[in-house]
């Protein structure tokens, strides 16, 4: 246990060193000075050299990496870097990337809390339910019907909730600024945000756990649950249930990743002024300290539920953790 | 000759009559055929596009007026914010998805295939290096590295298909990894290194046909997800290029007058996109189930 723990957050670190040089070297090679986004294109020559130079922007790129990272000092002599929780200076909202990120990590994370809160037990049911008789018309009613909700687009499905819910029915918001004193009250506002995950995921998660579940159905100790005369109800409850959600659990955890790519739609469709807009934003006005921040922040929970959702795997499943 | 037959035999039966055979198959699965329909639909209308739309797509009819509403006689879908004619529109659009996402696609096969199959059959070091990067690259923020991506780059097609080919591809590597890693211990290939094939043939004729189930579900899937990308990608503003027609960016730029009430603009390519990433789905749906059934 120890030594897999060891070897993963060792390749962790390994990974978000690589990723965060080589955000850095993107940036680097890009078109477009940061100065010259900073000052707008009427600067001067000499502005411009100003601004770099009170930015530590004229020193080498390996120098910048180092010292952002915090292994040498920076360009006024300080230690201030990743390393000592100095996040750097964000050139597009013009103040210390601490300063904002949290909010906009906290406002996403609540919106993904609420959502998986209820896709969880819905996928679970779902899934279930079809799985447990193969090729029923349940079953296909609810394959076929996840299969279309998890093909259409985040932003494609906000159109077409937004056409619903906002200018034919008039009910909820269409914007989720997540401030409390706008019109609407700030859990109306998450309605429909939630719901377009929802959409997407509740779809996903069911095909999974019905896959699973149609697995579980064919081993010999549910027809033996069967044949020593349980009821159906309870075969399913008892045995069959528990084995199916090993995969989906643990694929929940794998599929991390593209939850970030539905966040930052969905938050660009609703304009929440969340982690996935900031990055974005960040990336399409070449604010480097931003993208890093958040791209670090990304790698770690993608990789760290990696790790946990392997381990989860194999706690679950006696098979591995004992071999 | 004893040998050869092995090979033969190994091959699934429904393979022989050809591709064109196991289209029939589809009839198998209703869910399958309408994927499969949905699918036609728009390659027909993307190849008939310069026939199918009424005007030209860039082209602004101010005498229609702007944000002109739909089901005219004029205007099947209306037009959008500059007056330009939204059924040519989608339809035009159609051609882009449908060259740009089997296209790169099709590029994340090569690369993810060839890595695979390197990884999965020497095994050993060869198999850690390229995991290694796959891992770290999966480990990535798909959006972000397309933005990062098409920023340093340009929106352009080309760049869309590059960076789809570098996100989709470690994907691939590992689906063809894992299917190497246990095709490589079949009596086929046993059989075809007696014979003293080289390495690549092993590889390219013994196991990647043998491992194609299941490469071409997931290629349909990712066809369609391919198309969802590129929408996104249009839709956040680093997509293709305007003014040719691009449905993620015809949504974006008609989105603010969807609160406004006037929906046509923003709904069509929404469906439009909607529909041909469900028939991608459907298709591979189908095709999975009559797998199952052999």
């Amino acid at each position: 246990m120890f030594k897999f723990f060891a070897k993963r957050i060792v390749g962790l670190v390994f990974t978000m060193l690589v990723v965060s040089f080589l955000v850095f070297m993107t940036f680097e090679f890009s078109p477009g000075s940061v100065a010259r986004s900073a000052l707008g294109q009427f600067a001067t020559k000499l502005q411009l050299q100003k601004y770099e130079e009170e930015h530590g922007l004229n020193r080498p790129f390996l120098v910048r990496y180092a010292s952002w990272l915090g292994v040498i000092p920076d360009h006024k002599g300080n230690f201030s870097g990743v390393l000592q929780g100095d996040l750097g200076y964000s050139a597009l909202w013009k103040t210390q990337v601490n300063t904002f990120i949290w909010d906009r990590i906290g406002t996403t994370g609540l919106i993904t809390l609420v959502a998986f809160g209820i896709i969880a037990p819905v996928s679970i049911i779902l899934g279930v339910l079809a799985g447990m008789r193969e090729g029923s018309r349940l079953d296909r009613t609810i394959s076929v019907l996840s299969t279309i909700t998890t093909s259409v687009p985040e932003f494609a499905m906000g159109a077409f909730l937004l056409t619903i819910f906002v200018v034919g029915l008039g009910i909820l918001p269409g914007t989720a600024p997540m401030e409390p004193d706008s019109v609407w009250p700030i859990p109306m506002q998450m309605v429909l945000p939630v719901m377009t995950l929802m959409a997407y995921y509740i779809g996903y998660l069911v095909r999974m756990v019905r896959a699973s579940m149609v697995e579980v159905m064919t081993q010999p100790y549910i027809r033996t649950a069967v044949l020593k005369g349980m009821s159906f109800r309870e075969v399913i409850t008892k045995h069959a249930m528990r084995n199916a959600l090993i995969t989906p659990f643990t694929a929940i955890l794998l599929q991390l990743n593209f939850l970030f790519t539905s966040i930052v739609v969905v938050e660009a469709v609703f304009a929440v002024p969340g982690f996935g807009r900031m990055l974005v934003d960040a990336a399409l006005y070449k604010d480097v300290a931003t993208v890093e921040a958040a791209s670090l922040f990304a790698v770690f929970i993608v990789v760290t539920s990696q790790m946990l959702g392997d381990y989860a795997y194999m706690m679950l499943n006696p098979r591995i953790r004992f071999s | 000759m004893a040998v050869e037959t092995v090979g033969a035999a190994a091959r699934p039966r429904w393979e022989l009559p050809g591709w064109i055979a196991s289209i029939g198959l589809l009839r198998e699965s209703y869910v399958g055929l309408a994927g499969f329909l949905i699918v036609m639909f728009w390659i027909v209308v993307a190849i008939l596009a310069p026939w199918l739309a009424p005007y030209d797509p860039n082209i602004n009819i101010y005498d229609s007026g702007v944000a002109a509403p739909p089901f005219t006689a004029q205007h099947w879908l209306g037009t959008d914010d500059q007056a330009r004619d939204i059924l040519s529109r989608v339809i035009w659009g159609s051609r882009v998805v449908l060259t740009v996402a089997p296209f790169a696609t099709l590029c994340g096969y090569i690369v993810g295939c060839v890595l695979g199959l390197l990884a999965g059959y020497y095994r050993g070091w060869v198999d850690a290096v390229i995991m290694q990067v796959c891992n770290i690259i999966l480990s990535f923020p798909v959006l972000v590295l397309y933005v990062i991506i098409m920023m340093k780059f340009g929106p352009s097609a080309l760049n869309i298909i590059a960076a789809v080919t570098f996100i989709a591809s470690p994907q691939v590597a590992r689906l063809v990894r894992s299917q190497t890693l246990e095709l490589r211990e079949r009596e086929y290939v046993a059989a075809a290194h007696i014979r003293g094939e080289p390495d690549w043939y092993v590889m390219l004729v013994e196991i990647l046909p043998n491992a194609r189930g299941p490469l071409i579900v997931d290629a349909c899937l990712r066809t369609g997800y391919t198309a969802i990308t590129i929408g996104v990608l249009g839709f956040l503003g680093v997509g293709l290029r305007p003014p040719d027609p691009d449905w993620g960016g015809m949504i974006r730029d008609t989105y603010s007058y969807l609160l406004g009430g006037q929906i046509h603009m923003a709904l069509a390519p929404a469906i439009a996109l909607s529909s041909l990433v469900v028939g991608f789905s459907l298709l591979a749906d189908g095709i999975r189930e009559i797998s199952m059934k052999d």
